[in-house]
């Protein structure tokens, strides 16, 4: 956070010192881009605030932790794809999630699908790209987070 | 205006309905709804609010400082292994959430980033920012994320691989929403 920030402060004043009237349009043109995407952002946080409310993340994460075998996997994706979780609060659920005795090839699972995958985020990523090419790119994204899994679940002990 | 309400009609609405039962929810003390409000809602507010302006204007200053031609060059079509480098160097020293890399990724393509790159950009955006595997290595050790990053790095390029083989004959382009 404090890189983003100076780094996009650095970049105001060398841009401002080197020219003030192409600063400002740039500005303009980002906060136009930024405008664009509120209301779809917006409605997507409230959407996840009020699944997350319904839907704890405890309940959720019990739910793969205890059952194993590939009904782990499954749940590990499945909540992984549609959970919007920032990773300093998954990490250390994680953590605690094979301290409990969760394999590490499913949180693998769960970790990629988090990040690579989303579900609940689709409309956003549908703006961008379309509709095929977003379905797309998550369905392929899915594939691979369960490919790293069974990978690593293979390579773990011969390492 | 008209055309913005119209064409994000669905979002609006959704922001509407959840803005008004909010308020009445605070002023009859209704706790779930204010719950909702408090901590999920104005968490996700928060985060989004304290990254994503700052990176807007990151990007609008990219578009009108970097060249076309200089993109290209660099990460376009005919950059090979290289132009893939700098995109995955790109994407680690970034943060925050998925959604934040697309607006990202739409500047790289409009620049003339190649369709392989945009994607190969956007697995290490998801697999390998810097930031979050300092994290990683804290809380899963260091050989769960070592193995994790190098099994993942080959399987984002094959997404992306495919991704370009199928967008190749199709006319596929990036909105500017």
């Amino acid at each position: 956070m404090i890189i983003l920030i100076t780094f996009c402060l650095l970049c105001l004043i060398a841009s401002f010192v080197s020219d003030r009237k192409k600063t400002l349009s740039g500005i303009k043109k980002g906060m136009t881009m930024f405008l664009k995407l509120l209301p779809t952002i917006l409605s997507v946080i409230i959407i996840i605030s009020v699944i997350l409310y319904l839907i704890p993340n405890e309940v959720m994460l019990e739910y793969f932790g205890e059952s194993s075998g590939i009904t782990g996997y499954v749940f590990a994706a499945l909540i992984g794809s549609i959970a919007l979780v920032p990773g300093f609060i998954a990490y250390p659920v994680c953590g605690y999630l094979v301290k409990s005795g969760v394999g590490y090839p499913v949180i693998a699972v769960f970790i990629t699908t988090l990040m690579m995958v989303g579900i609940i985020t689709f409309p956003i990523e549908r703006k961008f790209f379309g509709f095929n090419v977003a379905l797309l790119r998550n369905i392929l994204s899915l594939a691979g987070a369960l490919i790293i899994g069974i990978l690593i679940g293979l390579f773990w002990n011969i390492i | 205006m008209k055309m913005f309400i119209k064409k994000n009609l669905f979002d609006i609405s959704v922001i509407t309905i959840f803005t008004i039962i909010a308020v009445i929810s605070f002023s009859i003390d209704y706790q779930p709804v204010i719950e909702i409000t408090k901590n999920n809602f104005a968490d996700f507010l928060i985060e989004m609010l304290s990254f994503l302006p700052l990176l807007f204007i990151i990007i609008g200053l990219f578009d009108v400082w970097v060249p076309k031609e200089t993109v290209a060059k660099h990460v376009g079509e005919f950059s090979g292994i290289k132009g893939s480098l700098i995109v995955i160097f790109l994407a680690m020293l970034q943060a925050g959430p998925l959604y934040g890399a697309f607006p990202v990724a739409y500047m790289l393509w409009k620049k003339g980033c190649s369709i392989k790159n945009v994607f190969i950009y956007l697995g290490a955006f998801s697999s390998l920012k810097l930031p979050m595997l300092t994290f990683e290595i804290s809380f899963l050790g260091v050989k769960f994320s070592l193995l994790r990053t190098i099994i993942s790095i080959p399987v984002f390029i094959v997404i992306a691989i495919i991704m370009e083989k199928y967008l190749k004959n199709k006319k596929f382009e990036i909105n500017n929403l």
